[in-house]
């Protein structure tokens, strides 16, 4: 069992009252709050290590460069990777996919190559490779889904021949908390040859991943999803992907030696990571990584089902209420439309009882289409969030459905 | 602090319920679509001007919340019947109701029924819900003003 009054203590932020009532953080698909060990890990940086990294000799440097290795290793070893030249630093799940597009699409992409992907993928993982498609004349297809939001597995099957090169998944959707069977996509996808992007920035603070179980080709995600900070993310490849690749930006530490005639490119990961980075992000994700460590993401699924069968319960008896995004296998996500109340009127009525949600189209237009709103309310949960919050946010529903009727 | 009510006024909620003036004008001789990307907000709006200037009939069609419903709804309702340059007039003073200091007390006596929309003022992230239609209106307009598009 989990203390989560325990855990609430690691989270300053979740402290505080909002219009006279304790604050009800509902919305964590959007960004996580961050716990202590990650403030004062990031704080330490500044305040003792603060250089800059794989250059200097003097001691601060060589401090602040172990720790920014040493996030790496963590990563690593979370994820499973092979090599820690297979985890590249970036600003985020959408950088790491728009280096993907630019470096590895365009190296590999040709005119009438397939790139598929999904109806309920965020935008980060559809226009880089629109970009892509109008840039190489590829063509885009979008593997459909059902009125639960679950993929069309059948037509997957179909949608797949010689001419996909890549497939584009979401592990987990940011709009309808559906998790996605990736493990048979990816051994489907290899069988006509074609590469495998899994963009994580949902599933991975609520889901094991094994990049070599999975033999996923591309990984990536974000840190602040995951308890650490924003601005900052990975893109876990094959190495020899990685090798074959073109350096995405060009700059400082991604070389080993330059002329005005020729640049001969540092190694991996180097060779990815141009200018300085977000340093102490990066020490701060790997701190993060260890705080999901030290409760286990099996303890974290575990109450995060929990939590969403008993949110789930009341959404499912609240007149008016229709869920969007039912899928068997989700987590973490309550998205629905009630009748009479526009999600964003919801939003502001919800925050004036200090319960913070999402309204809006989540990054997912596509997914909108599908279901014929102009946008959802979206309620998401976390390991510190209790049956209590979820009370209050049924509550405010409340008041919000008595207001408008 | 405002509460939720000076937001969601009473004639707010009935100009929800039933907006005013809503469906398409045909014909008209200047229509805009607006957009709000926040929050999904997409407006449509049609207007009728004579040749003295004077807007005979407005429409407007769309999917919104509540503000911007509502706002759309008594914009047409005000504005029927009245010359371009009081369009000009009001677009100015709902502009400056909406992004006004707090303590400013909206103008009633150019707004009239408007000003039930001060509240949105306390809430940043409504602001553009309010005023949306008004800018897709002076858009609808303005291209009106372009010689291709002149009837
Ligand atoms: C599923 C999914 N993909 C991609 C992203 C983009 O992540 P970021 O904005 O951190 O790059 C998000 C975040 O909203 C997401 O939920």
């Amino acid at each position: 069992m989990m203390n989560i009054e325990k855990i609430r203590g690691d989270f300053p932020v979740l402290h505080q009252e909002l219009y006279g009532k304790p604050l009800v953080y509902l919305d964590n698909a959007a960004t996580t709050q961050k716990p202590q060990c990650v403030i004062d890990t990031v704080r330490h940086y500044y305040e003792k290590d603060n250089s800059n990294i794989h250059r200097g000799v003097h001691a601060l440097s060589e401090r602040a460069t172990a720790a920014y290795e040493a996030s790496r290793e963590t990563i690593r070893a979370f994820f499973n990777a092979k090599s820690s030249k297979e985890v590249i630093f970036t600003r985020g799940t959408t950088e790491s996919i728009n280096l993907i597009a630019s470096s590895w699409g365009g190296a590999n992409i040709g005119k009438g190559d397939e790139i598929l992907i999904t109806h309920m993928e965020h935008h980060s993982n559809i226009v880089p490779w629109q970009m892509l498609c109008e840039r190489t004349g590829a063509v885009l297809k979008v593997i459909p889904m059902n009125d639960a939001g679950e993929l069309d597995m059948d037509a997957f099957a179909s949608l797949l021949s010689e001419r996909t090169k890549l497939l584009g998944v979401v592990h987990m959707s940011n709009a309808l908390g559906s998790i996605n069977p990736i493990e048979t996509m990816i051994q489907q996808a290899h069988v006509v040859g074609a590469k495998v992007l899994v963009d994580g920035a949902q599933a991975a603070a609520h889901i094991a991943v094994d990049v070599q179980a999975l033999d996923v080709d591309f990984y990536v995600t974000s840190a602040h999803k995951m308890y650490g900070p924003t601005g900052v993310g990975v893109l876990i490849a094959k190495q020899a992907l990685l090798e074959a690749m073109p350096p995405y930006q060009g700059g400082g530490d991604m070389i080993l030696m330059v002329t005005f005639e020729k640049t001969q490119y540092n190694d991996l990961p180097h060779k990815f990571e141009a200018g300085t980075p977000n340093i102490a992000g990066v020490i701060g994700f790997g701190e993060a990584i260890k705080y999901i460590q030290s409760i286990g993401l099996h303890a974290i699924a575990e109450r995060e089902k929990t939590l969403l069968d008993y949110a789930s319960k009341q959404a499912q008896a609240f007149e008016g209420l229709k869920q969007i995004g039912t899928a068997k296998e989700k987590a973490c996500v309550l998205s629905f439309v009630l009748d009479g109340v526009h999600p964003h009127d919801l939003g502001t009525i919800l925050d004036r009882e200090a319960v913070a949600i999402r309204a809006g189209h989540h990054c997912a237009m596509p997914v909108m289409q599908f279901y014929k709103v102009p946008a959802t309310a979206r309620a998401s949960f976390s390991i510190y969030n209790t049956e209590a919050e979820v009370d209050a946010l049924f509550a405010a529903l409340a008041k919000a459905r008595d207001m408008f009727a | 602090m405002f509460s939720l009510g000076d937001l969601y006024q009473q004639v707010i909620i009935d100009h929800t319920k039933s907006p005013r003036n809503f469906g398409k004008l045909d014909p008209c001789n200047h229509d805009a679509e607006g957009y709000n990307p926040l929050c999904g907000d997409q407006l449509h709006v049609y207007v009728q001007v004579n040749d003295s200037n004077i807007i005979e009939n407005i429409k407007f069609e769309g999917q919104g919340c509540s503000i911007s419903t509502a706002s759309a709804s008594l914009m047409t309702e005000s504005l029927k019947g009245k010359s371009l340059a009081d369009f000009e007039i009001l677009f100015d003073a709902f502009h400056d109701m909406a992004t006004a200091d707090l303590s400013d007390a909206p103008d009633e006596e150019v707004l009239g029924k408007l000003a039930v929309l001060a509240g949105v003022k306390e809430f940043p992230s409504r602001i553009k819900c309010a005023t949306l239609c008004w800018h897709t209106l002076k858009s609808a307009i303005d291209d009106a003003a372009e010689p291709a598009r002149t009837e």
